[in-house]
């Protein structure tokens, strides 16, 4: 399995003018793991596939403001 | 040919009459990483790509013009009642000097589109890698617009668009590995 968030901390400067974000995280799609599709991967039910973007599981990789409530922005 | 079907691929709601929001949406319209200059992109590489993924880019550059119709929704319904003075407020003046309400093919900073910002290379492999990274920049433009979007309904269509991003590079991936592949080594997928 994968993850589709990463992290590091940057340098953080005492001189610094704004209070330092401390942990960045970027984002790693699913597409960057899978290689050529292989067969049979487990399928969403068509009506929630045509909702979500993607009828295949593994790809569906949903993005959330880290500002919104709900967090897969960045953090989790 | 093409075939239209009166509706969008995915309905286009917006809970907040927010012409900043439209501002930067606009980025996707007219902007270097957005659904125009992908579907232009696409389109216009198909015919000299190898047989093998000419209908993959058919394809895409076809979905590319719906998700340039909900963004055109998603833009027209936040400012189509939007006094002059909200758009004002929303840095939209120089817009509507030009343009009053309607829609535009510029990014959010106003430059208008161009078609340098798209290239047909001639070479399928430096064509599907330029595509791949289009990809990756449309997805990344919509999380940079969710972040700064406060409208749950509007982050609802954007992630679905992003969605739809993240596949299109999985299967522009896949035509690399398509063209990679040796003649004498038949592999099964
Ligand atoms: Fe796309």
């Amino acid at each position: 399995m994968f993850t589709t968030r990463k992290q590091y901390e940057p340098y953080i400067s005492p001189f610094d003018p704004c209070p330092p974000i401390r942990v960045k995280t970027y984002v790693t799609a699913p597409n960057l793991y899978v290689g050529f599709q292989p067969p049979n991967l487990p399928q969403f039910p068509l009506r929630e596939a045509l909702m979500k973007g993607t009828l295949w599981q593994v790809f569906y990789d949903p993005y959330y403001s880290p500002y919104e409530t709900k967090t897969k922005g960045d953090g989790s | 040919m093409w075939i239209y079907e009166k509706k969008l691929q995915y309905p286009v709601r917006v809970s907040t009459c927010n012409p900043r929001l439209a501002k930067y949406l606009i980025e996707q319209y007219g902007g270097a990483d957005g659904e125009l200059a992908a579907a232009l992109r696409y389109l216009n590489q198909r015919y000299t790509l190898p047989p093998k993924v000419i209908g993959l880019l058919n394809d895409i550059g076809t979905e590319e013009l719906a998700h340039l119709e909900m963004i055109a929704t998603m833009v027209y319904k936040l400012t189509k009642d939007a006094t002059p003075e909200q758009l004002k407020e929303a840095g939209l003046e120089p817009h509507y000097v030009d343009h009053e309400r309607a829609l535009f093919y510029h990014n959010a900073a106003g430059n208008p589109f161009t078609a340098t910002y798209i290239q047909a290379k001639g070479d399928p492999i430096t064509d599907l890698y330029e595509d791949i990274a289009a990809e990756e920049k449309a997805r990344a433009t919509y999380q940079w617009i969710i972040n700064m979007s406060d409208d749950p309904d509007l982050n609802d269509g954007l992630r679905f668009l992003r969605e739809r991003e993240i596949i299109h590079a999985q299967r522009f991936r896949e035509a690399v590995e398509i063209l990679k592949e040796e003649r004498s080594q038949k592999k099964i997928f």
